[in-house]
């Protein structure tokens, strides 16, 4: 069937800001979808929040709107944009939620839009627990029984009849607490009773337990003909129990014998063939470890994370395939865009292994419990392919860049025989290197195994690791030896480490003896048939098959790596731009990344893509393969800077600001100098290495002070200290995550944060516009709300801005991109930081003033200079409109996390709020990131001391828009003396009612909680924040926050938005 | 033990020994499938072939010797990347190891089998030798490699005598031409009697025994190789009796009513092939092995037209019979390994049956 005619306009849903379980792989998949159908000519209108995707720049769509996914919008947008056909498969789960509900209310039949790529009757069969369970049933696949009870006798019963164990789930508790697994009656009295006196409604649901079980996914694909294909299956290596967004997976599956591969695959065609999905599905099994039994544990009627996975793993570009199904196409009318000569109407045979670990955010939490469950809690992940298990395992782990390397890189070698025992129980993000501890100890397989309930394959193929580190140790390092070491990837500093030689001798014994990494394709076809995509993957010991390229001058972008906290899609949305400049310009481009979720590892974005860990050797390997002309660090976050050395060590040249000027603008002596050259000053500061030190720097400067770790992004490590104690805690984590860069020491300023984002060709620089923070200085300004053009300071200040940028950018030899952050006081400007890179507002500042700063900064990097690419340098010319930047959380994702925002980062994503007005940008940025008020106008306030002043302001405004404020004894007297009605609230530790029950009580829309400066020592502000969250309650920790958000409330008419076409901009 | 892989065009892939230690001489092909190692291994179509592995992690879930699509190996030689050291499955009896020692397979692993597969599809399928001999020569070794040629393979692989899988439904004759068990199973597990026949059986006496359907199944080499039971499938042919062939059988019935085969670059074989129904135009992902191919210019449309095609090569993979209730596949609606998706085809047969019966 070839395309549908009468799909002239569509509209493509995105899935918003970057949270916990729906990140970059959106991104990913809806660019792919927007540029395949605009190749079939169709008109497309773009709708996605999120400012810092490719999917919302202008080339990429023809209509782009950044506003909040809410109905309203959808609506509004569908009757101004008149699209006759929406596609809502593509932005996750956020993108198919809003399409559903639009569905129920009745509007796409109003207004004779269809929705295409699969019907709402398929998604609600597929997302409705109940009519889930029927159409299963119907077609005879097995789901895990289970069944709601209110009383002890039904669970009893039920349990007997489905077998022990059983799972208990109260209906409606915080993060499932009152559930647990019963092994036999006298357990699951014990659990059901206390569940159902915890659940606010008086239900548990009883499942039968298939915890333990091997899960496996697929991806299969269908078209309106009804052809039906699988794209690949994927094993998780952790089994049923912890999300698969936080498991290791590994693609193919390794332990399933054709029989059960064929069972499952079958399960799943039949499953997609009777939801009559048109697009890409994902089905998720569990399999009985001993038997052929297995249930279905949930379908995804929409592409995924794991189909972005999937898509990387195979070559197969689901998304875009899905997006051809959806406006007609039949699979076997679509080209396999790998090999050229094939079509989409087949299945992908991979003749390596790949292998995805999940990126936790840990490091940022460090409050948090690490345990792994059904709830994902990864930000991010990497993927790694190799022709062996181990090697696939080892590239990943040291894609993570979270300081591991090895399976060493955490050491229980202190725990015993018992400990060991123990901690193999517990199901965490260490748990590999557990169970390699546990291996080196000479724990039995078996024991292993009956723990962690890992398969025996993937515990043997750690334990050939373990033999490796040993061999290493205590024999002579052979070039066999060596050969086999290489071969599963271990590193060379790590067989350095193992064979007591330096990292050099490796390299050098490496090379004298041929042993050299060398690159294989990912073609979807195993060899047999040609391919013309250069995807390539690395793998020692065969032949290569990279060619090396000549004729045009050749670039190396590197990739940003793994989504984590600090470093986002913003940076891929960087690299991605480059390397599309430089294509412009003539050049070859070649791209290093291993993150799967992101356009960069597209395989038609750069010439040629290396799906590789991102560090020094893995990196080398390719330069010396390709001998590129240059390398661009500046775009590709931390993760590249930090390769700047190492690049220049094996000369390549790199291309745009100097390494040299990178580090003097992180070495505080070389950039104190600077500063004093060009008459900039900046709060006053010492860098120290001790806790001594610290104190004594703060001594002198006055206590708050400002004490961070240099060289990291996100503000990582950084906090405000108010006294010796803070500091002595402060520089104790700060070394505990291994340092060995020096501590900075800051006077801290409490001011206006502004941020510019500048390009400069060396000598002029051009700023798309000048952002303030709505939060003062002193909250990350990843987290901090940003507004463009700044309006709350004056002219003089913004010329003092444009100055000291102009100074900055020409001292540190800038070609490229430079980031500043300033701290404005009054009249007076502080710098506070300067990135010379790329940094993450770069994608929303140049959305919103249509500048487009990446392919600008990359022609100057070529030797352009501004004016001949037809600006006036300078400062441009501001808006006439607001455009706000608000951080998203995840909290609700990391039990045990603390909510308070402070100068680490802790926001996950991003959305945009843009309008004629200031007020109704705030709006509209806050509705995007799902603070939707008012709902029962009920509010709590609990401030620090400092703060009273302003939340009295605040809560007036908030009586007048006719909220019942509750208060905490202190703040409640300051509103009272102010005239606010108050209600008082009892205390976390006084008897009940008190302010948690009132929180519980889901009648609340907010709470306004700013803890004290410094390290909290009371626990009650993080109970009551982490129950709110967990409750789904907003919570605001910055008095400025609530400011804005009452700003916000007042004189929008929020039932006309004014929507922007930011193409039009 | 160090073990080499000489191919007839020169390359050496120098590996370890695995299975047997004895010298080998075949036609080199490779297979994609990414599980199913042991009905590949079983399969008596291999026979005369070394198989190549394009997966490189082998041996992963061992050795279920239910899941043997025939009494023993037919390679005559097994190429890996990899073989697991430790099988896990619950099923596994046996690791992959022993398995090639105790039929005494010859194999190699630790060799790139994609820069080897990459030679066979640019140079087509040629014949090569696994040995353990170090000191082989070359020229030796090319003179082997040169004299090769599949031969009678059939006979070979074919049962000796006449077995019934007891059913109650419809009675079928299954022509054993060296086929994959899971045929007759496939057949019998819809409730069909199936007599399996030696491939030297008379056509006359398959006739005699009144079958409501014959089914011709695969197998082994060169299908002109087989001119005897081309002659006996020729009155079946003649016969009304409803025909389903797969893969040889197909190739066979092709050539007994006046078409041509031809030999492929480097053969289908894998499980994930698609073809398309010329009829309903769907399109199913298929098992396939097969190093020959009937030619559509061949075909009188008197005769026979196409039903199926390769939806990436174009070419034909299955026959409809004018006139006759005969209809023949190229592929393995078998599956074992591979995709279950043309199962379907057996049921076509068993209407066939009945229409007949009815009729």
């Amino acid at each position: 069937m070839p395309k549908n005619p009468e799909i002239k306009k569509v509209l493509v849903i995105g899935s918003g800001p970057i949270v916990i379980g729906q990140a970059a792989e959106f991104d990913y998949a809806g660019t792919q979808a927007c540029r395949s159908l605009k190749e079939e000519g169709i008109e497309v209108v773009l709708l996605n929040s999120n400012p810092a995707t490719i999917m919302t720049d202008k080339d990429i769509a023809d209509h782009v709107y950044i506003e909040p996914l809410t109905t309203e919008v959808v609506k509004q947008l569908i009757l101004k944009e008149k699209p006759d056909s929406v596609l809502p498969t593509l932005g996750g789960q956020a993108g198919l939620n809003l399409a559903m509900e639009l569905d129920e209310q009745g509007f796409f039949e109003e207004t004779g839009v269809k929705l295409i790529g699969t019907t709402s009757q398929t998604i609600k069969k597929a997302e409705d627990r109940l009519e889930f369970k029927s159409t299963m049933e119907k077609i005879g696949e097995p789901v895990a029984s289970s069944l709601v009870v209110n009383n002890l006798e039904d669970g009893i019963a039920f349990a007997r009849q489905i077998g022990y164990p059983v799972v208990l789930r109260p209906a409606y508790t915080l993060g499932g607490s009152g559930g647990g697994i019963a092994h036999n009656q006298a357990e699951l009295e014990e659990i059901l009773a206390n569940g159902l006196r915890l659940s606010r409604v008086g239900e548990v649901l009883v499942e039968r337990c298939i915890a333990g079980w091997k899960e496996i996914e697929y991806e299969v694909m269908r078209d309106s003909a009804g052809n039906v294909i699988t794209v690949c299956n994927m094993e998780n290596i952790d089994p049923v129990g912890v999300h698969t967004g936080d498991s290791i997976v590994v693609a193919p599956s390794q332990t399933l014998g054709d029989k059960e591969y064929q069972m499952l695959r079958t399960s799943a065609l039949n499953i997609i063939t009777e939801l009559q999905i048109t697009g890409g599905c994902n089905v998720q099994f569990a399999l009985h470890p001993e038997s052929f039994e297995y249930c279905v544990i949930e379908v995804n009627p929409r592409v995924s994370r794991s189909s972005a996975l999937a898509s990387k793993a195979t070559g197969y570009p689901i998304a875009k395939v899905a997006a051809k199904i959806a406006i007609g196409y039949t699979l076997d009318e679509i080209k396999n865009a790998i090999t050229g000569q094939t079509m989409a109407s087949f299945e992908p045979m991979l003749d390596y292994c790949v292998v995805k670990m999940p990126r936790l955010p840990f490091d940022k939490f460090i409050s948090a419990k690490r345990t792994l469950t059904t709830q994902m809690k990864a930000t991010g992940e990497v993927m790694s392919i190799c022709d062996n298990f181990e090697g696939g395992l080892m590239k990943a782990i040291r894609s993570l860049e979270q300081h591991v390397d090895s399976l060493m890189s955490y050491d229980f070698s202190h725990l015993d025989h018992d400990g060991l025992l123990e901690q193999l129980a517990v199901v965490d993000d260490r748990r590999i290197w557990v169970i390699a501890e546990a291996i080196r100890q000479g724990i039995p397989y078996e024991t292993i195994h009956d723990i962690t309930k890992i398969d025996l394959w993937f515990i043997d193929k750690i334990a050939i690791l373990v033999e490796m580190e040993h061999a290493l140790k205590t024999q002579e390092l052979t070039a066999d030896l060596l050969k086999e070491a290489k071969r599963i990837e271990f590193p060379d500093n790590v067989i350095a480490q193992l064979t007591g030689k330096t990292e050099a001798e490796i390299r050098a014994m490496r090379y004298d003896n041929g042993i050299v990494a060398s690159y294989k394709m990912v073609d979807t076809c195993a060899a047999e048939f040609d391919a013309a995509t250069p995807y390539y993957y690395s793998v020692y010991g065969s032949e290569n098959e990279a060619e090396e390229t000549s004729g045009r001058k050749k670039v190396l972008v590197l990739g940003s790596g793994p989504i984590r906290i600090g470093q986002g899609i913003e940076f891929d949305f960087c690299s991605v731009h480059c390397t599309w400049a430089f294509s412009k310009a003539g050049y070859e481009t070649i791209i290093i990344n291993n993150n799967p979720e992101t356009v960069s590892t597209d395989f038609d974005i750069a010439d040629k893509l290396y799906f590789e860990p991102l560090t020094p050797e893995d990196v080398e390997s390719v330069v010396r393969l390709e001998k590129p002309d240059g390398a661009v660090v500046q775009f590709g976050g931390q993760t590249a800077i930090k390769l700047t050395e190492a690049l220049m060590k094996m000369g390549v040249p790199i291309l745009g600001t100097s390494a040299e000027n990178v580090d003097a603008a992180e070495d505080r002596e070389l950039f104190d100098e600077i500063l004093e050259k060009c008459g900039i000053p900046r709060p006053k500061g010492d860098t120290v290495y001790t806790a001594e030190e610290a104190k004594a720097v703060a001594g002198r400067l006055g206590y708050p002070v400002l004490v961070r770790p240099s060289y990291v992004l996100g503000g990582q490590g950084m906090q405000i200290a108010i006294n010796d104690e803070d500091v002595e805690e402060f520089i104790g984590i700060i070394n505990r995550i291994a340092q060995d860069h020096p501590i900075l020491v800051d006077k801290y300023l409490q001011g206006k944060e502004i941020e510019v984002d500048a390009v400069c060709d060396g000598e002029d620089i051009l700023i798309p516009g000048i952002m303030e923070h709505i939060e003062r200085a002193g909250i990350h300004s990843g987290d901090s709300i940003s507004v463009y053009p700044a309006r709350s300071i004056s002219e003089k200040v913004k010329a003092t801005i444009e100055d000291y940028t102009r100074k900055l950018a020409r001292s540190l030899h800038v070609i490229g991109l430079i980031n500043i952050q300033f701290i404005a006081v009054g009249e007076d400007v502080y710098v506070i930081e300067v990135n010379p890179r790329s940094s993450r507002t770069v994608p929303y500042i140049s959305k919103v003033t249509g500048i487009p700063i990446v392919p600008l900064a990359t022609q100057v990097i070529l030797g352009k200079k501004i004016r001949e690419l037809g600006y006036e340098p300078g400062l441009q010319k501001e808006a006439d409109y607001y455009a706000i930047k608000m951080p998203v959380f995840s909290f609700e994702k990391i039990r045990g996390a603390d909510i308070s925002l402070g100068p680490e980062m802790k926001s996950t994503g991003e959305c945009l709020g843009i309008a004629k007005t200031f007020n109704e940008a705030l709006y509209k940025a806050f509705l995007g990131a799902g603070i939707n008020l008012p709902k029962h106008k009920n509010m709590i306030m609990t401030v620090r001391d400092e703060d009273k002043p302003e939340a009295v302001e605040i809560a007036k405004r908030f009586e007048a828009l006719g909220y019942n404020i509750y208060a905490t004894k202190g703040t409640a007297r300051a509103l009272m003396e102010a005239d606010v009605q108050v209600r008082m609230t009892r205390k976390l530790e006084q008897e009940s009612p008190n302010i948690l029950d009132l929180i519980l009580g889901h009648q609340i829309d907010l709470v306004i909680d700013t803890p004290s400066q410094g390290v909290e020592h009371s626990h009650d502000g993080f109970v009551i924040r982490r129950n709110a969250i967990e409750t789904g309650v907003n919570v605001l920790t910055a008095i400025d926050t609530a400011k804005a958000l009452v700003t916000s409330l007042e004189d929008t008419d929020h039932k006309n938005l004014t929507l922007i076409d930011i193409a039009t901009i | 033990m160090k073990a080499f892989l000489i191919l007839e065009d020169g390359h050496v892939f120098t590996g370890r020994s695995i299975g047997s230690a004895r010298e080998a001489v075949s036609e080199i092909v490779f297979n994609t499938s990414m599980t199913g190692y042991l009905e590949v291994l079983t399969d008596p179509s291999y026979s005369g072939q070394a198989v190549v592995m394009t997966y490189p992690l082998i041996g992963n879930y061992g050795i279920c010797y239910e899941d043997m699509e025939s009494d023993r190996p037919w390679v005559d030689g097994f190429i890996v990347r990899e073989l697991s050291r430790m099988p896990s499955n619950f099923r596994s009896e046996d690791t992959i190891q022993h398995f090639l020692e105790k039929n005494d397979i010859p194999g190699i692993c630790g060799i790139d089998t994609r820069a080897l597969t990459k030679i066979l599809r640019e140079s087509g399928t040629m014949n090569g030798m696994i040995t353990t001999d170090e000191n082989y020569s070359l020229e030796e070794v090319m003179k082997k490699l040169k004299a090769y040629s599949t031969g009678d393979e059939v006979s070979k692989v074919s049962c000796q005598q006449k077995t019934v899988l007891p059913g109650d439904g419809y009675k079928v004759a299954l022509l054993d031409l060296g086929a994959k068990r899971n045929i007759a199973r496939s057949l019998n597990n819809r409730g069909c009697e199936v007599t399996i026949y030696p491939s030297h059986t008379s056509a006359d006496e398959i006739i005699a025994s009144h079958p409501d359907g014959i089914m011709l199944s695969n197998g082994p080499g060169d299908p002109k190789a087989c001119g005897k039971v081309i002659e006996e499938i020729r009155k079946i042919y003649h016969t009304d009796i409803p025909v389903f062939a797969i893969c040889l059988g197909h190739q066979l019935m092709a050539l007994a009513t006046g078409a041509d085969t031809y030999k492929l670059k480097y053969g289908h074989r894998g499980g994930n092939h698609p073809v398309r129904d010329l009829e309903t135009g769907r399109v199913y992902i298929s098992s396939q092995n097969h190093g020959y191919a009937v030619d559509v210019s061949s075909l009188d449309p008197a005769v026979a037209v196409p039903a199926f095609e390769n939806v990436n090569d174009g070419t034909n993979e299955g026959l409809k019979y004018v006139g006759k209730n005969i209809f023949t596949v190229q592929y393995h609606p078998e599956a074992c390994p591979g995709p279950q998706d043309s199962g379907y085809l057996f049921d076509r047969f068993i209407r066939m049956m009945e229409v007949k019966k009815n009729a």
